[in-house]
């Protein structure tokens, strides 16, 4: 009893001192909307990695506020409302569901700037941004390609959209072009951030005598897996090289980071435009690759070669002769593929063991 | 040593009335605690918490937003739970609503008149109660156990929705992506004062249908078998009852209250037949209905003191950055002390030392 007491009055101190002090509302406001909480490890911790990052960056000249768990649907919706009333000035909304709301806050509140990541519609005062992930994702594959003993991985998927039907694509190309038998297998846990259906996905993998994980969701519970199996995995989003200190050979990390603060510089100086798409990639920064670790020589630097050239542009991960998965051609030879068929991805390329839910 | 509630022999009427005060007030107590302990100011925190979301028209817009398809679920579920059926599945029933109502808008489009939204209404009504129906087959046929049979249904429904809004029902012009078109104005449950903030009708539809449900659960001889058959089935059955009728009332009731908050949310809040239409109502409404003591007018007060907690969980990680799952933690007090006061004010808890052997006979 005598520590509750204490604690209240501590409570009470607190209260009094920092009541009144936090609320100047000259600085500029940058605010985040996360599906994910910022601890997932994956994702929605990338994002607010960045947001610390514009924080140590732009310092005194602004400050930042973020909601997580925000479901999509009509709760992202008065999230986002939320935002654009409580004064922020530029908002963004980091999940694909989030596309129509942001849209429909954004036509209410005119004066405020909204970005959302990983759609395809803009409006006045809304652009979209997105990052090549297939190009690291065709990286990792070529690297699973070279180890891999059994010529199968396992892949954990999320939805069935385009962004993720073409990680998979990208991931066989890669795997394909050192082996070109090589097999995958999808397994799609219809959630970005559940680590007990992950995991579970996981294990079902690797019990079909898969010998490298990949995911396109959120949590770090895949990487474990494939640390007690003793298998290979390869982090998705944030480096999980603490979950999987020997499975990891490598990871995708987002590093929104430089972008924000380059967008909210724009945002304060008043040369932000709404309207525009991004979608950058290695060679850009927005994307990048965790160190090549756990694997043989020559395969790092066989990874290290294909990471430059496709800073480069020397190469495409997606360049032809590619055949869909029922044999029809999709790529002559040379052929590289359209930013527009890549965005609208609704079909597998040959090698894919699973049917596209349709 | 072992507890056990013993029923009280009468009930106080003060405490009765005062119970949820005397709730609110322990759950600000805890709530002053944990945000001291977090480092957080504990009165800015509970500020945000409680009354930051009803201090702006627009906020007490999305309040409604938020409460009115908890309110309809519950309504429904109160009936049902009171006449001693567990339909435990609403939110299954909330999504075969929205499916069925959708029918309309997605597979005549063209079909845009003043009926449009009366029949997507009545259809949602109609999906619910033939989801809810399921359950209650079983149960009066096979003697299945209602609330395995509706839970179980719930992930049917879940998975159905998503083949729909990822493939039959998907937008033509959506690059693929999942969701149906956008409902054109006419299959809109349109916004009550625009110009304020963006509540639909489905709250009114919801009072409404409290308000209806309350008068026939306290005027009308329906409302009366409900209770006499959810207090004893047996004096039910004397009276001439018949509690197999009443299991297909009670879930064809509360299936179409829940699909009649399906439908409304999709042509309301949503605007679009999406992949997942609703973030738990249908579980959130139970939670509700029995925050209500099984009332439908108390389910309307129920239900805006759980949206309230929703919103001002958001308000509070927005201005002082306190973490989502410390405002769940706060909903769980909040519900437990409501619930806690209400269960101790009927029942006493008796500790009972050492006889160990015996058997516990709970009640409650």
């Amino acid at each position: 009893m005598r520590k509750t007491l204490l604690a209240l009055a501590a409570g009470i101190a607190l209260a009094a001192t920092s009541g009144g002090a936090a609320f100047a509302q000259d600085k500029f406001k940058a605010c985040f909307v996360y599906i994910g909480p910022v601890t997932d490890g994956g994702w929605t911790q990338a994002h607010d990695e960045a947001r610390q990052y514009v924080e140590e960056q732009l310092g005194d000249e602004i400050e930042t506020a973020y909601l997580e768990n925000v479901p999509e649907g009509p709760d992202s919706e008065r999230a986002i409302t939320r935002m654009a009333r409580s004064g922020c000035n530029i908002v963004f909304t980091t999940s694909f569901g989030y596309m129509d709301p942001t849209i429909a806050v954004a036509e209410k509140h005119p004066d405020v700037m909204f970005e959302h990541a990983t759609g395809y519609k803009t409006a006045d005062n809304v652009t979209n941004y997105n990052a090549r992930f297939y190009e690291g994702r065709y990286i990792i594959g070529q690297i699973a390609g070279n180890i891999s003993e059994t010529g199968t991985a396992g892949y954990i998927a999320s939805f069935p959209i385009p962004e993720v039907v073409m990680g998979i694509n990208a991931f066989l190309q890669g795997a394909r072009s050192v082996d070109p038998d090589f097999k995958l297998k999808v397994v799609w846990v219809n959630s970005w951030h559940d680590a007990g259906k992950e995991a579970d996905a996981a294990k079902a993998l690797v019990d079909q005598g898969v010998d490298i994980l990949t995911q396109h969701t959120d949590s770090a519970a895949p990487m474990q897996v494939a640390e007690e199996r003793g298998i290979h995995a390869f982090g998705q989003a944030f480096d999980q090289s603490e979950a999987g200190p020997t499975a990891q050979k490598t990871a995708i990390l987002d590093t929104w980071g430089p972008y924000y603060v380059k967008r909210i510089k724009m945002a304060m100086d008043g040369t932000w435009k709404g309207g525009e798409s991004t979608w950058d990639g290695l060679k850009d920064g927005i994307l990048t690759m965790a160190p090549y670790r756990n694997m043989p020589d020559d395969v790092k630097a066989m990874a290290e070669e294909t990471e430059a050239k496709i800073k480069s542009g020397e190469l495409h991960p997606f360049t032809g002769p590619i055949n869909k998965q029922d044999g029809t051609e999709w790529l002559a030879e040379g052929e590289t593929a359209e930013d527009g068929t890549l965005l609208g991805m609704d079909f597998y390329v040959e090698g894919v063991d699973d049917t596209l839910p349709n | 040593m072992r507890l056990e509630l013993i029923k009280r022999p009468q009930k106080s009427a003060l405490y009765s009335a005062i119970s949820p005060l005397l709730a609110l007030v322990l759950t600000l107590l805890a709530g002053f605690l944990i945000f001291s302990l977090l480092g957080k100011p504990p009165v800015a925190a509970l500020h945000a918490y409680f009354i930051e979301p009803l201090s702006e028209a627009w906020q007490l817009h999305e309040l409604a937003i938020k409460a009115a398809p908890l309110i309809m679920i519950a309504v429904g579920l109160s009936v049902c739970y009171r006449s001693n059926n567990w339909n435990i599945g609403a939110e299954g029933q909330f999504i075969i609503g929205g499916i069925t109502g959708s029918l309309v808008p997605i597979l005549f489009p063209q079909f845009q008149t003043l009926f449009t939204l009366p029949v997507m209404l009545l259809l949602g009504f109609i999906g619910g109660a033939a989801m809810g129906a399921i359950p209650a087959l079983l149960k009066t046929r096979f003697n299945t156990n209602e609330i395995l049979t509706s839970l179980m249904l719930v992930y049917v429904a879940q998975l159905f929705l998503d083949w729909l809004a990822r493939g039959r029902f998907r937008d033509p012009g959506g690059n693929n992506f999942p969701g149906s078109i956008r409902f054109p104005e006419s299959a809109r449950l349109g916004e009550i004062f625009p110009s304020h903030g963006s509540a639909h009708w489905g709250i009114v539809l919801a009072i409404l249908s409290a308000i209806i449900v309350w008068f026939m659960m306290r005027f009308l001889m329906k409302g009366f078998e409900v209770k006499v058959l959810g207090g004893s089935p047996r004096a039910g059955r004397f009276g001439g009852f018949s509690s197999t009728k009443m299991v297909f009332f009670a879930f064809l009731l509360s299936g179409g209250l829940a699909g009649l908050a399906g439908i409304a949310e999709v042509a309301g809040a949503i605007g679009q037949l999406r992949e997942t239409i609703s973030p738990g109502y249908g579980f959130a409404a139970i939670i509700v209905a029995f925050l209500g003591r099984l009332n439908p007018l108390g389910a309307i007060a129920a239900g805006f003191v759980l949206a309230l907690t929703y919103l001002g969980g958001e308000a509070a990680q927005m201005s002082l950055g306190v973490s989502e799952k410390v405002a769940r933690v706060f909903q769980g007090l909040l519900l437990f002390f409501v619930l806690g006061c209400d269960t101790l004010i009927h029942y006493r808890i008796k500790f009972i030392f050492g006889e160990a052997g015996k058997p516990a006979t709970a009640k409650g």
